[in-house]
Order: structure tokens, then sequence, then C-alpha cells
């Protein structure tokens, strides 16, 4: 439609999202850097930073955040992997699958949260299960300040139920793309199923893979509800910590400092994962 | 493929051995579609399991949540639990809050980012890509980082702690989704019938009234719906911006640790409800709208 009569419309169309997105999204970034790098008088200094790094809990929750983060993601992979290839397998009622393995999807961090809160607390399922198999013969209280390795080990649980399906959607949606004859002449080639797996579909898959992690970690440094539901003041992350020094504190120039740090890492695993993971010009869809 | 090898003139022998091979190869088949049948019901188990843990104790009477060991058959069906959390103080608040501010989000983005993805479907113009990036490179942000200043803001305009101000930035948030899922929605209307709409005398406006927008409710209809979930589950930025008009995830986080265990409970289960149906309703829409949109 080039050379049309109507060559501002585009344009016209694009305001209301331009507009909102200054004022909403530009505006509040650039504000955020303004709150981080300003004392109280205003004036410019790395008070609030100083005061993050020396913050004692600052340490843990960086500690926490990228554990969680390092056990979560390929934990998530291999999850979403299975899942998007048992879709792909096109086996009967794979509209059912797909919806069953989606339905995470709508689930709230916080809900998901609460959810393994009744599996893993004292009186809750877990307990119940190991004591009914004789694995245990009285309750074990998992979620405990004492035992980080359990909080967190609940809390990767949690978000692998919960924000794998994203994962996995990603990652159907790619393996449709691939097409049918590769597979086919996999097979004439007498290729292992592993083979499959290994030399056609993660080399075509990368684009997606490569999408589904960048997204996945930046999502996975905002945790939040869901550490506070299962391990309540026991684990810190660093959203968490944003909260508690905007909320209890009333600070937000130290918010915004962690938050902002949050933007940093956010933005160097962005350029981590496009850096081991180059996909090539023709593969972006 | 096999059929090839079939009918390529061979030695009895060597057809002897085809056919065992490919007797093998078919009990290997057979084998690996039993296998995974296995692996879809397990997990679709790993994704039921915990659902169903959660519905029969939220289901439970409000002692019987104390219950130790637990039943993994339900005993006694109560809505017990259930009531004393809606029953208790700012709950039904904030349900209603929560309802208006995903519908007011759900509104505004849909105002706001439906244009803006027809402009991205339908026309070729100078800055399309520049956009679109702008539009993608807003998912590295973090919630975050949006909240803090918002909250200030806010302040300063008097609209701090009031539903208008969780709509407004959970509309930042998903406006970008919007905008590239309208975007592919329009472009899957086929161009052709807008451009007869247009050639028969319809002006632009009406041609998208009459034509384009009843090929592309649907669609629209499973983006909101999608909105909606999006704003309904979210908890940073809802805790931050709000005090007292808390939505339903706000006020139990800032609830919780000091809340008993069956408000929990119920609370979960009634966060988790309506996402089992929402994505229900629009499960034909996921992978066009999640996974065109990754891309």
């Amino acid at each position: 439609m080039k050379g049309q009569r109507l060559g501002w419309a585009p344009y016209a169309l694009l305001l209301p999202s331009l507009a909102f997105l200054a004022v909403f999204f530009a505006a509040p970034m650039v504000q955020a850097f303004g709150l981080a790098f300003q004392n109280d008088a205003g004036n410019w200094s790395l008070e609030s930073w100083r005061t993050m790094f020396a913050d004692a809990q600052f340490r843990e929750a960086l500690v926490t955040t990228l554990v969680l983060i390092v056990i979560l993601i390929p934990v998530q992979f291999v999850l979403a992997m299975a899942m998007a290839l048992v879709i792909n397998a096109r086996l009967k009622w794979s509209g059912f699958w797909l919806y069953i393995y989606a339905i995470p999807l709508g689930i709230s961090e916080l809900a998901a949260g609460i959810i393994w809160f009744v599996i893993f607390t004292q009186q809750g399922w877990l307990n119940s299960i190991l004591q009914g198999l004789g694995i245990l013969d009285r309750p074990y209280i998992f979620l405990n300040y004492q035992n980080p390795a359990w909080l967190i080990f609940a809390v990767v649980l949690a978000e692998a139920w919960r924000a794998t399906s994203i994962i996995m959607i990603i990652l159907v949606a790619g393996l449709q793309g691939i097409p049918r004859d590769f597979f086919e002449a996999a097979d004439v080639f007498g290729a292992t199923s592993w083979q499959k797996v290994r030399r056609v579909i993660l080399p075509m898959l990368r684009p997606s893979v490569q999408v589904a992690l960048i997204l996945r970690t930046i999502l996975a440094f905002q945790a939040f509800a869901v550490v506070i539901a299962l391990a309540g003041g026991g684990l810190t992350v660093l959203s968490s910590e944003a909260y508690r020094w905007y909320s209890d504190y009333r600070n937000s120039h130290v918010a915004a400092a962690y938050a902002g740090f949050i933007l940093m890492l956010s933005v160097v695993s962005t350029v981590l994962f496009l850096w081991l993971l180059p996909v090539r010009e023709e593969q972006q869809g | 493929m096999t059929s090839i090898a079939r009918d390529l003139p061979a030695a009895p022998r060597a057809d002897r051995e085809a056919v065992a091979a490919r007797q093998a190869r078919a009990r290997r088949r057979l084998l690996g579609r039993g296998l995974l049948y296995a692996a879809a019901v397990l997990l679709a188990l790993w994704v039921l399991f915990p659902i169903y843990l959660i519905t029969i104790t939220a289901f439970s009477p409000r002692d019987a949540v104390y219950d130790y060991p637990k039943q993994l058959i339900p005993g006694t069906f109560s809505a017990e639990t259930m009531r004393f959390f809606v029953d208790a103080e700012g709950v039904l608040g904030a349900l209603w809050n929560s309802v208006l501010v995903a519908v007011v989000t759900l509104i505004f983005s849909t105002l706001i980012g439906a244009p803006a993805g027809y402009a991205l479907a339908r026309f070729a113009f100078r800055g399309r890509d520049a956009f679109r990036l702008i539009v993608l490179s807003t998912r590295a942000f973090p919630i975050v980082i949006l909240s803090i200043p918002l909250a200030v803001s806010f302040i300063e305009w008097g609209i701090y702690d009031t539903v208008w101000s969780v709509a407004l930035m959970h509309t930042a948030l998903a406006l970008p989704f919007t905008v590239l899922i309208t975007s592919s929605i329009f472009i899957s209307v086929p161009r052709d019938l807008e451009e007869a709409a247009l050639t028969l005398g319809c002006t632009p406006a009406t041609a998208f009234v009459k034509v384009v927008l009843p090929l592309a409710l649907p669609g629209l209809a499973a983006a909101s719906i999608f909105t909606f979930v999006l704003s309904w589950n979210e908890v940073f930025a809802a805790v931050i911006l709000t005090l007292r008009e808390r939505t339903l995830p706000a006020l139990v986080l800032a609830a919780l640790n000091q809340s008993p265990v069956p408000f929990r409970l119920a609370a979960g289960w009634f966060m988790l409800a309506p996402s089992l149906i929402f994505i229900f309703v629009i499960r034909r829409y996921l992978l066009g709208l999640w996974g065109r949109v990754s891309r």
C-alpha cells in the first residue's frame, strides 16, 4: 500500500501506543535512574548504591537469585523440551495434552507459591505421602529458616511447575516451523530418536531456544511472590529486597538501585545468550 | 522411505532379512509410541497433581485443613474454608478491585494497542521496523524498575492507591503484547477481502468495521482474555502501587505471612481457578498468541 493517499495513517495509528509508552514506560525508566543516582536532597550521588552493596541482605539476595536461575533454567528446559516433543509427536488428543501442559501459563507466581506451600508445609502433602510410604516416621519440617537448601528446592519446584509452560509453548511453535521433510529425511538415513533431537531438532530450534532462554531468565530475575509464599523471610531475592526497601523502609532510592541492578543483570544475561547462541540471519522468523 | 527398498528386486535371503529388519523397526516404533504416551501421562500428572491437592484441601472443612497425615481421597466436601476466605476482611473489595483493574487494563490496552497492531500488519511505512524493535525491547525491562518510579509519580498526580494507577501500570506491561498479538491477528485476515470492500465503495473505516473486525474478533477476544489473565495475576506492581485499594494478589501477598493456613489455601485456589477456565477458552489460540509473538 505504499504511496497511498493515506500516508499519514500508520503514524496516526501508532501515536497512541507511542505516547502511552513514552509516559508510562520511557519516563519511569529515566526516573528510575534519577531515583537510583540521587539522594533525598535531590543531588547526584552514589549513596543508594553504596547502601545497597553494603546491605547485609544484598549478598544473600544476589546469591539466591543466581543459584535459583542456574538450577531452574536447565531443569525447565529439559521439562519443556520433553513436553514439546510429546506434543510434536502428534499423539492422540494432542490438543488435550497441549491444554494440560499450558494450564500453568495462567497461574500466578503467588498462587503457585501457595500451592507448593500446601505441599511442603509441615502438615502438608509431601510429609503425608512420605509417611504413608514409610519413608518418614514423623513429619519433617522442610520449610525451615535454618534449611535454605530445602527452601531453594521448594522454590525451584514451584517455579519449574509454573513457568515451564511458557517455554514449552515457544518450543512447540518453533517445532511446528520445522519442515516435516527433515524428520522424514532423518528416518530414511536411519536416525535414532536421540539423533533426531540432537542433530535436527536442536539446531533448527535455536531461534526459539534463544528467545525462550532470554525471556525466561529475565522473568526469573524478577521472581518474588513465589519466594515469599514458600520461604517467608527465610530466603531473599533481589526483587523482594526492592520491595522491602520501598514498602518497609520507605526508601525509593535504594529500591530503585535494586531495580536498576536487576535491569543490569537482565541486560547482561540477554547479551550473553545472544552471544552464546548466535542465530544466523536466515533462521530469524 | 522403506517402500523403495521393498520394491527393489532382491535375492530371497536379503528379502527375508529386510522383512525381519522391518518388523524390528515396527516393534521399536510401537515401543517408542508406548514410551511417548507414558511420558505424556507422566508430564500431565506433574501439572495436574498439585492442582488436585490444593483443590481437595481447599474444599475440606476448616479444621480438616490441619489434619495430618492427609488423605489423597477426599473425605467430606465443604465450602467452609472458601467461605472463611471470602468473608475475611477486605477480600471481597480486593476481588472487585482485581476485576476492575483487569477490565480497565483490557480496555486500555486494546484501544491503544490494536490500532498500532493494525498499522504494523497492513502498512509498509518508514519507521516500521524501528517501532517493532521498540515494542519488542520493552520486554527486557523488569516490572520492578517501572513500579517504583511510577509509584512516586502517581503520588504526585494524586492517583496513588487507586484502581486507575494499577490499571495504567498493567496497561504499560500488556501493551507490547497487545500490539504484537493484534498485529499477527490482523495479518491473518486476508488483505484481498479488505481491498475488495474498498473497491466496492467502502471507506477504509467501514471496510475495517464490516470486513476486518468480524474476522479478527475471535483472535482479539483471545488476546483480551490473555491480557485479563496477565493483569489478574500481576502482584509486584499491584502491591507497590496500593495500600488500601488492594487487588486480590496484593492483598494476599501483603497479609500472607500473618495469615492462617486456611486463608492461604483458599486464596491460592481462588487465584488459580479462573486461569484454568481462561486457558481452556483460549487453548486454540495459545500457540498463535505466544508462538508468533515470541519470534
